[in-house]
C-alpha cells in the first residue's frame, strides 16, 4: 500500500467483491432479512469465493491474503449488506483466528481447511447474560477438569453464527480457577452437537436479521481435555488480542455500511422529484450528501490505518479502537441522513437504506461498546 | 487440450458511450472499460473443459493498452497465459480484419478450441466466430448453450427460439457461446496473486507479419459514415383509471403492436 492507496492486487480484490455484493447479494438479501432467515446459498458462494480463507496461509486451507485483504472484503460486503458481513466477520475474525493463532497443530489441522473454505462456521463465546463489557468481572462459565475431561456449565449470550446448521465448533471462554485471587480464564472448544451443550433458538433482533445470533447454555458438557485452546489461564489474554483485531474489522464493515448509504442516496438524489426538480438540485440534499460522503471517507482511513498498522506487526490498541469508534458514529450518523433523504420510502423495508438504519446500531455495541472503545483510548492516552 | 478464449475489452455497457467526432470510432476513453460480458462465460467454459479434459487456456485480446486490466482478470479466473495484440495501427480495425489478425494469432498459438462470446457489447456484429472459422479452414459451433467434448468430436447446443438445436463437428473448431451457457466464477484472491505471475505476450502487427497498412480504419471494409445521438426518451402516457382502465391499456398496448 502508497499511501492510503490500494495496490493492483488489492484493488482486484475490492472491485471483485464489490462485484459479487452487487450482483449475488444485493438482488435476494431483502427477501432474507425479511423473514429472519440465514442465507446459506449466499455463504456458500462467498465460500468458493475463498473469502472466509482470506487472511490465513495457503497451507491451512486460506487464500494466502492477510488482514487488510479480510477487511476490504467486508468494507465492500458492508456496503450492500450488513448480516452477511457479520457472518463473515465473526466465523474469520473471531471463530477461526484464534484456531489459527493458538491452536496447536493437530487443532488447525482439525478445524481449520473447512472454516477456511466457509463449509463450516466457527463462533466464539465470551458474552454473558450478566455482562459483556466486564470481562472477567461479569462472567460466570466455569470450567473444570474430571477425568481427562472438562466439565462445562454456563450460559453466553448474543453469539453470531453459534447455531447455523453448518457451525462446526464454538470457542468458549470460561472460568477454570484462580491465580493470584484472580479467576483464571481459558478458552475452550466446544464442537456443535456436544452432549450439554443446548443451542438456544434465534433472537428476535432489529438489525442483522440474516446473521444467526443465539444464547448458548452449558450444562456439564464434556469434552476432551486437549479442546483446550491456547494455554491454560491465557483465555483473556488471548481474547483482548482476538478483540482488538476484531474492531478494525467492524470499523471496516460499519465504514462500508457508511459508504453504502452514500451510493444509495447518490442515485436516489438523481432520480426522486419533488417541487418540479431532481432532490439533488436542493442544496440542503447536496449538504448531507457531502457530509455523508466526507464521514464514509475518513472513516475509510480511519480503518486503513489502523490495519495497515496491525499487517506491519506494529502496536494498534488505540488506533483499532479509535477506527471501531470512527467508523460505527459515521454509519449511525450516514444511516440516519440516508433515510431522510429517502423520505418515506426511507421507512419501508424493501429499501436497502431501512436496512442500513436498523443494522447500524449494532455497530456501536458490538465487540466492545462506544464506551468502552473510550475508555480503551483514555487509557492508552494515559488519563484516568 | 489446448484452448484459446478470444476476450474483449468494451466500455462499460452502464456508462453513457458515445463515438469520437474525428473518426466515427469508438470514444474508449469515455467510459469506464470492463471485459465483454458474454466473454467471461468464454473462459468459464474454457476452464471448465479444461477441468475436466486436462490442457491450458490461452487468454488473446487485441485492443490498446488498457486491456492489460481484463487481461488480469481474466488470469485471475484461472486462465493459464494470455496474448495481447496491441498496435497502434490497429485503431479503428473492424471485423473482417480483426477476424484476420486473430486468426493469425491462433495459427501461431496452435489449438483444439477456439472459444468467444457470440458478440461484444459494442459493436454487437455477431460474426467474429464465423469469420474466424472460415480463415483457419475448422468447423463454426455458434450460440452454444452447452459444450460436451468426446475425444475429437465435439457436440453443442445451439441456441434457437423453439429451444436448441444439436450441432455436431471435430476438433480443431471455433465455438461462440451464450450466457445460458454457465455461471462464471469470480476470481478469488489466490487466484489474484497468481495472475500476476503467469505469462502475458505482447504482439504487435508486425510480430504477426502483417503490414500495418492491411489493419485499421483505412483497411477497413465498413465505415461508419454518420451517427446520432439516442433520442431521449418520450414523456410516458399516464392513464387514468375511470374504471375503463383495462380497456386503455389494451388499447395502448395494441398501437405499439405489443398485443
Ligand atoms: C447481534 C449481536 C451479536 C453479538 N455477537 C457476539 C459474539 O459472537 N460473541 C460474543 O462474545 N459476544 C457477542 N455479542 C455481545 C456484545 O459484544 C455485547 O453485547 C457487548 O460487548 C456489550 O455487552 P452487554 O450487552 O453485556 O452490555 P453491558 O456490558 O451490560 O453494557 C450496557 C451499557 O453500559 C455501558 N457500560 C458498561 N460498563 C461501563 C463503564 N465501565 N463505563 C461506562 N459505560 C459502561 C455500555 O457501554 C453499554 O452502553 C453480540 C451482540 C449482539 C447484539
Amino acid at each position: 500500500m502508497v499511501g492510503c492507496m490500494l495496490n493492483d492486487e488489492q484493488e482486484a480484490l475490492r472491485s471483485t467483491v464489490e462485484e459479487f455484493a452487487r450482483e449475488v447479494i444485493a438482488p435476494v438479501i431483502g427477501g432474507y432479512y425479511e423473514r429472519g432467515e440465514f442465507p446459506y446459498e449466499i455463504v456458500a458462494k462467498m465460500g468458493k469465493l475463498g473469502l472466509f480463507g482470506l487472511p490465513f496461509p495457503e497451507e491451512y486451507g486460506g487464500m494466502g491474503g492477510d488482514y487488510f485483504a479480510f477487511c476490504l472484503a467486508l468494507h465492500e460486503l458492508g456496503r450492500v449488506d450488513s448480516s452477511v458481513a457479520i457472518t463473515l466477520e465473526a466465523a474469520v475474525g473471531l471463530g477461526a483466528m484464534p484456531i489459527y493463532r493458538f491452536g496447536t497443530p493437530q487443532q488447525q489441522a482439525d478445524w481449520l481447511p473447512d472454516l477456511c473454505q466457509g463449509e463450516r462456521l466457527a463462533a466464539f463465546g465470551l458474552t454473558e447474560p450478566g455482562g459483556g463489557s466486564d470481562i472477567p468481572g461479569g462472567m460466570r462459565t466455569r470450567a473444570r477438569l474430571e477425568g481427562g475431561q472438562w466439565v462445562i456449565d454456563g450460559t453466553k449470550a448474543f453469539i453470531t453464527n453459534s447455531g447455523t446448521s453448518i457451525t462446526s465448533v464454538v470457542t468458549a471462554l470460561a472460568i477454570t480457577g484462580e491465580q493470584d485471587g484472580k479467576p483464571e480464564i481459558s478458552a475452550i472448544m466446544v464442537p456443535a452437537g456436544t452432549p450439554g451443550f443446548t443451542v438456544g433458538p434465534e433472537y428476535s433482533k432489529v438489525g442483522w436479521r440474516a446473521s444467526d445470533t443465539r444464547e448458548l447454555s452449558f450444562s456439564s458438557c464434556r469434552v476432551p481435555a486437549g479442546n483446550l485452546l491456547g494455554e491454560r489461564g491465557r483465555g483473556y489474554a488471548q481474547f483482548l488480542q482476538t478483540l482488538d483485531e476484531g474492531r478494525i474489522a467492524i470499523a471496516a464493515l460499519a465504514a462500508g455500511l457508511a459508504q453504502g448509504c452514500v451510493d444509495e442516496c447518490l442515485r436516489y438524489a438523481g432520480q426522486r422529484e419533488a417541487f418540479g426538480q431532481h432532490l439533488g438540485s436542493f442544496q440542503a440534499i447536496q449538504f448531507k450528501i457531502a457530509d455523508m460522503a466526507a464521514r464514509a471517507h475518513l472513516a475509510r482511513l480511519a480503518w486503513y490505518d489502523a490495519a495497515a498498522r496491525l499487517v506491519a506487526g506494529q502496536p494498534i490498541k488505540t488506533e483499532a479502537a479509535i477506527a471501531k469508534l470512527t467508523c460505527s458514529n459515521a454509519a449511525m450518523d450516514n444511516a440516519r441522513d440516508g433515510t431522510q433523504i429517502f423520505g418515506g420510502y426511507g421507512f419501508m423495508n424493501e429499501f436497502p437504506v431501512a436496512r442500513f438504519y436498523r443494522d447500524a446500531k449494532v455497530l456501536e455495541i458490538g465487540e466492545g461498546t462506544s464506551e468502552v472503545q473510550r475508555m480503551v483510548i483514555a487509557r492508552q492516552l494515559g488519563v484516568g | 487440450m489446448n484452448i484459446v478464449v478470444l476476450m474483449k475489452q468494451v466500455p462499460d455497457t452502464w456508462s453513457e458511450r458515445t463515438l469520437r467526432a474525428a473518426d466515427n470510432t469508438l470514444d474508449r476513453d469515455a467510459a469506464d472499460a470492463v471485459m465483454n460480458e458474454l466473454d467471461e462465460y468464454a473462459i468459464e467454459e474454457g476452464l471448465r473443459l479444461t477441468e475436466a479434459h486436462g490442457g491450458e487456456v490461452t487468454i488473446v485480446s487485441m485492443g490498446p493498452e488498457k486491456a492489460t486490466e481484463s487481461i488480469r482478470k481474466a488470469l485471475s479466473m484461472g486462465a493459464d497465459k494470455a496474448v495481447h495484440v496491441s498496435d497502434e495501427a490497429l485503431h479503428g480495425s473492424d471485423a473482417l480484419v480483426t477476424s484476420a489478425v486473430l486468426a493469425k494469432v491462433l495459427e501461431r498459438a496452435g489449438f483444439d478450441l477456439v472459444i468467444l462470446g457470440s458478440e461484444s457489447t459494442d459493436a454487437r456484429t455477431g460474426v467474429l466466430a464465423a469469420m474466424l472459422a472460415e480463415r483457419l479452414g475448422v468447423p463454426q459451433l455458434t450460440f452454444a448453450s452447452k459444450v460436451d467434448i468426446d475425444g475429437s468430436a465435439i457436440a453443442i447446443h445451439r441456441l434457437a427460439d423453439y429451444g436448441y438445436d444439436t450441432v455436431e463437428g471435430t476438433l480443431p473448431a471455433v465455438v461462440s457461446v451464450v450466457e445460458k451457457i454457465n455461471e462464471p466464477r469470480y476470481p478469488s484472491f489466490k487466484g489474484i496473486m497468481a495472475a500476476k505471475k503467469k505469462p502475458v505476450e505482447t504482439l504487435t502487427v508486425a510480430d504477426l507479419g502483417i503490414d500495418p497498412a492491411q489493419v485499421g480504419l483505412a483497411a477497413s471494409a465498413t465505415e461508419v459514415v454518420e451517427w446520432a445521438k439516442r433520442p431521449p426518451r418520450a414523456a410516458g402516457v399516464v392513464v387514468t383509471d375511470d374504471g375503463d382502465g383495462g380497456t386503455k391499456a389494451a388499447e395502448f398496448l395494441a398501437s405499439r403492436k405489443f398485443i
